[in-house]
C-alpha cells in the first residue's frame, strides 16, 4: 500500500467544485459595466521601443488609452496625427461602416448567403493598417474587413467576392468576406480559426531570414487565442524574435461564449505574452489613436529587432456575431450601448472637432458622400452578378486550383461533370 | 416516398414528430436523465444551445457542471472529453461543424481510438463527437465537408451517420452508451426535412416522412445495423446520411426497382446486409457526398468485389462528390445530385 500525503486523510477532505464561468448579464438583465476597469487616457507610460519586454509587464494588465472624455489626445501614447491622417482614419471608418450596413442588408435580402460586420469594432483594424506600412503582410481574420478599407482597396472588388459573381476574383469559390487580395498585402482568409496565427509568425521569420524589412501583422479574436494555433505562434514568435504584431480583438464574445472561456476571468489576453516572454500592451480597441500608436510601437519594436508584441485590443462586438446569429438570445440587449468605451467612430470624431478640424455639417455631408460611394459600388457590383441568380464562373472552373497541374483523376471527373450538365438540360443557367 | 419501409417508429412507448434536431436534442435529454455521467461539452453548446440548438435547454435542465460551453479549442475538447471518460463520465463533446474537427485529429487518431488498446483495457474513451458534416446549405469550404472517410481509416474509432430523425435518436444513444468512441456525424443538410437533391424545388419538413415519427422516451437502434429503406431487386444501392433521400429520389423518378440500403454505421458496418442484398440483387452503386479518391466508398467497393465477385452483372458503380473543395456558388455542381445519380444508374442498369 502507498502511504497517504501527510497532513490530511481524503475522508475529512470537501468535495471539489468544478467552475464554469458565467457572464455578468444574459438578456433581460439590467447592465452595468462598473466593474470593467477603465483607467484614465494619457496615463500610461510608454517604454522606449528598444526595452526588454519584460521591462514593463503592468502595460499589459491596463488600457493604454489616448482619447480622454473631452475628445483631447493626452499623454505619451498620443501619436500626434496630423488633421489630413486624422480625418483620412475617419473616413476610412465610416466607410467601413456604411459598406457593413449595406452588405448585411444585401444578405437579408437574399443576395448572398452569409455576411459579418466589424460595427463597434472599426478602429482596431482602421488605425492599424494607418500605423503599418502598405508592404506590411496582413494575417487577417473574418472581421478584419477595415484593412482592406483602409488600404483603399477597392470596394467593388469586395462586393464581387460577396456576391460570388463572375468579377469575383476567388471564381466564387470562398464563402462571402473571406477575401484574398495580396496587392494589398492582405492574406487569403480561413474559415479555420486562428490558423493565420503561425502563419503570420512564419511570413515574419521568412522576411527577417532574408534579410527584408517588412514585417508582418495578424489578428484573431479572444475566443480563438483558445486554439492550439495561437500558442504555436507565441511560441514560434518568441523562440525566433520574429517580427511580428500579434494583435487579439477582444470585443467580449465568441458567439454566444463570452470572454470568460477563453479565460478573461483570470487574466488578460495581453499577458498571455508575459508567459512567452514577448512584449504585452493592452489598448483601448475603440480609441483609434491609441491603437495607431499601439501599432506602431510594435511595429517599430518588430522592425528593430526586437521582436513580437502581442496586442489586446479591449473593445465590444456591438452586434450579432455574423447573419447567422442572433445575440438576443445570450446577452443582455442593454450590453452595447452600456459599454464604457463608447463608440470608436464617435470619439475620434469628437477629438477632430475638439482640434477645430472637423465639424458636423462636415460628418453629414461625408456620411451622405460615403454611402453614395457604398451605393454605387454595390450597383457596379451588382451588374456583375448576385450568389444564386444565373452561372457566374465557367462550371469546369469548379477543378481549377487544386493543383497547379491537374492530375488524370480531375480531369476525368471534370468531364463527368460537364457530360452531366448537358444530360441535365443545363439547369445551371437559371435565371 | 410512399414506398419507404423500415423507418417507421417502433410497437411501443409514445411517440411524437420530430425534426433530426429535436430528435438529436430529444436522445441526449433521455441518456442525461437516465445516467448522471453523461455530459454535454462544446463550443456555444450551454446556455445558448448549441449554433443548431442541438442542446437547446439541456443546460438549464441538466446544470452546467453537465452541460457547458467550452473555450474553442476541438483539440482541447477532444482531449479533456478522454480525460473525463479516463476518470468514468460518459463526455458527449459537439464539434460544431466536422470541418473544424481537424485541430482534434490527434485526440481522436493518436488517443481516442487506441486507448483500450494501449492500456489492455485499464482505460477506455466512452466518448461520443457529435458533429453536423455535408453540404447544400452554401456553407462554403468551411461549413461543408464530409470528412468521415478520414476516420473510418482509423482502427478502434466507430463512425456513425443517420438518415432520419427516428434514427438520429436511437442511433445516438446507442453511440452514447457504447463504451468505445463514436464519431456521430450529423447530415446537417436533412435536419429540418429530407431532401431530395432538388435545390430549386421547396424544401420539405419532417412532417410527412415516417422517420419523422419519434417516440419520446429511451430506446436504441445498434450500431453496426444497416436499414433496408426501399427493398428491390434490380440493383443495390449502399448510401447514407443525406444521400438517402437523393437516392430514394431519384429512384422513384425513374422507377428503378432499386434495393437502397442506409448504412447507418460505417465503422461497424453491416457486412451481412451489404453482401445478401448484392448476391440478390448482382448489381451495386455506391454513393456519397464526400470526395472520392480513397473514401469510403472506395472500401465499400472493395467489399463488395472480394465478397459479391461471382454474383456481380456489372462493375461497381461509385457516385460521389468531385475531389476538390467543397465550392460555394458552384455548389450544386459539385453536389452529387439526381443527375449524377441517375445517369450512373443507367448505366448500371443497361444490360440488364
Ligand atoms: C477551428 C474552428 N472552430 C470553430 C469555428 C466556429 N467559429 C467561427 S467564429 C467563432 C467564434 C470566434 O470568436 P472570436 O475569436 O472571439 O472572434 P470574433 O467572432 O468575436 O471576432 C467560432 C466558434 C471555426 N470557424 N473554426
Ligand atoms: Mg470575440
Amino acid at each position: 500500500m502507498a502511504v497517504p500525503p501527510e497532513g490530511h486523510s481524503r475522508a475529512n477532505l470537501a468535495p471539489l467544485q468544478l467552475h464554469v464561468p458565467e457572464p455578468k448579464f444574459r438578456p433581460g438583465d439590467a447592465v452595468d459595466f462598473a466593474s470593467v476597469e477603465v483607467p484614465p487616457a494619457g496615463a500610461q507610460r510608454r517604454p522606449d521601443t528598444a526595452a526588454p519586454a519584460d521591462s514593463f509587464h503592468e502595460l499589459a494588465y491596463t488600457l493604454v488609452r489616448v482619447l480622454d472624455e473631452e475628445g483631447r489626445a493626452v499623454g505619451p501614447w498620443d501619436p500626434k496625427l496630423s488633421p489630413d491622417r486624422l480625418r483620412r482614419m475617419l473616413r476610412h471608418m465610416v466607410l467601413l461602416r456604411a459598406f457593413d450596413e449595406r452588405m448585411f442588408r444585401a444578405q437579408r435580402q437574399g443576395k448572398t448567403s452569409f455576411y459579418m460586420k466589424a460595427l463597434g469594432e472599426e478602429a482596431v483594424a482602421v488605425a492599424a493598417a494607418h500605423a503599418l506600412d502598405y508592404e506590411d503582410m496582413c494575417f487577417p481574420s473574418y472581421r478584419q474587413q477595415g484593412l482592406l478599407i483602409a488600404r483603399d482597396w477597392p470596394l467593388v472588388d469586395m462586393m464581387n467576392q460577396i456576391y460570388s459573381n463572375s468579377a469575383d476574383r476567388l471564381g466564387g469559390k470562398q464563402l462571402p468576406i473571406m477575401y484574398s487580395a495580396k496587392e494589398a498585402g492582405f492574406f487569403s482568409i480561413s474559415g479555420n480559426l486562428t490558423t493565420q496565427y503561425p502563419q503570420a509568425v512564419g511570413w515574419a521569420m521568412a522576411s527577417a531570414a532574408k534579410g527584408d524589412t517588412r514585417i508582418a501583422a495578424v489578428w484573431c479574436g479572444e475566443g480563438s487565442t483558445a486554439e492550439g494555433d495561437f500558442h504555436s505562434a507565441c511560441t514560434f514568435a518568441a523562440v525566433y524574435r520574429a517580427p511580428v504584431v500579434m494583435n487579439v480583438v477582444n470585443n467580449q464574445w465568441a458567439i454566444s461564449s463570452f470572454s470568460g472561456f477563453a479565460g478573461a476571468e483570470a487574466t488578460t489576453f495581453a499577458a498571455r505574452a508575459i508567459g512567452y516572454g514577448i512584449a504585452g500592451l493592452r489598448v483601448d480597441g475603440n480609441d483609434a489613436l491609441a491603437v495607431y500608436a499601439a501599432t506602431q510601437w510594435a511595429a517599430e519594436r518588430a522592425r528593430t529587432n526586437q521582436g513580437a508584441t502581442l496586442i489586446e485590443h479591449f473593445t465590444y462586438r456591438t452586434e450579432g456575431h455574423s447573419t447567422s446569429d442572433d445575440p438576443t438570445q445570450y446577452r443582455s440587449a442593454g450590453e452595447p450601448t452600456a459599454w464604457p468605451l463608447g463608440d470608436p467612430i464617435r470619439r475620434l470624431k469628437d477629438h477632430l472637432i475638439a482640434l477645430g478640424e472637423w465639424d458636423e455639417k462636415r460628418h453629414a455631408d461625408q456620411d451622405r458622400e460615403v454611402a453614395e460611394e457604398v451605393r454605387a459600388a454595390q450597383k457596379a457590383a451588382e451588374a456583375n452578378g448576385i450568389l444564386g441568380h444565373g452561372l457566374h464562373q465557367p462550371l469546369d472552373s469548379l477543378f481549377d486550383g487544386v493543383f497547379e497541374e491537374m492530375p488524370w483523376h480531375l480531369r476525368e471527373q471534370r468531364q463527368q461533370m460537364l457530360d452531366e450538365e448537358q444530360a441535365s438540360g443545363r439547369p445551371w443557367a437559371r435565371k | 416516398m410512399s414506398d419507404l419501409i423500415n423507418q417507421t417508429a417502433p410497437e411501443t412507448g409514445e411517440t411524437t414528430r420530430m425534426n433530426m434536431i429535436q430528435a438529436i436534442n430529444s436522445a441526449m435529454d433521455v441518456v442525461m436523465a437516465r445516467d448522471p455521467d453523461v455530459v454535454v461539452m462544446g463550443e456555444d453548446v450551454g446556455y445558448f444551445g448549441g449554433v443548431f440548438r442541438a442542446t437547446a435547454g439541456l443546460q438549464k435542465k441538466y446544470g452546467k457542471t453537465r452541460v457547458f460551453d467550452t473555450p474553442i479549442t476541438e483539440c482541447g475538447i477532444i482531449g479533456v472529453a478522454v480525460g473525463m471518460g479516463a476518470y468514468g463520465l460518459r463526455p458527449v463533446p459537439e464539434i460544431q461543424f466536422a470541418d473544424y474537427i481537424y485541430p482534434a485529429l490527434d485526440q481522436l487518431v493518436s488517443e481516442a481510438a487506441r486507448l483500450r488498446y494501449r492500456s489492455a483495457g485499464e482505460f477506455t474513451a466512452p466518448i461520443t463527437v457529435r458533429s453536423p458534416f455535408g453540404g447544400g446549405i452554401f456553407g462554403g469550404q468551411t461549413h461543408s465537408q464530409s470528412p468521415e472517410g478520414i476516420f473510418t481509416h482509423v482502427s478502434g474509432i466507430k463512425t456513425v451517420i443517420p438518415a432520419t430523425p427516428y434514427d438520429a435518436k436511437g442511433l445516438l444513444i446507442a453511440a452514447i452508451e457504447d463504451n468505445d468512441p463514436v464519431l456521430f456525424f450529423e447530415p446537417k443538410r436533412i435536419y429540418n426535412g429530407p431532401f431530395n437533391g432538388h435545390w430549386d424545388r421547396p424544401a420539405e419538413n419532417w412532417s410527412k416522412h415516417p422517420g419523422g415519427e419519434v417516440p419520446t422516451g429511451y430506446y436504441k437502434i445498434p450500431l453496426g445495423k444497416a436499414a433496408t429503406v426501399r427493398a428491390g431487386e434490380a440493383v443495390t444501392i449502399l448510401c447514407y446520411g443525406t444521400m438517402v433521400h437523393v437516392c430514394a429520389a431519384v429512384v422513384a423518378d425513374m422507377g428503378v426497382d432499386a434495393e437502397i440500403i442506409d448504412l447507418r454505421t460505417l465503422i461497424p458496418l453491416d457486412i451481412e446486409a451489404i453482401e445478401a442484398s448484392v448476391k440478390k440483387t448482382g448489381r451495386c452503386m455506391i454513393v456519397h457526398e464526400a470526395t472520392r479518391t480513397a473514401g469510403f466508398g472506395a472500401e465499400l467497393s472493395a467489399l463488395v468485389q472480394e465478397r459479391c465477385f461471382y454474383h456481380l452483372e456489372a462493375p461497381i458503380a461509385r457516385v460521389t462528390g468531385f475531389d476538390t473543395p467543397y465550392p460555394h456558388s458552384l455548389e450544386w455542381a459539385y453536389f452529387p445530385g439526381p443527375v449524377r445519380i441517375g445517369q450512373a444508374l443507367k448505366n448500371l442498369l443497361k444490360d440488364a
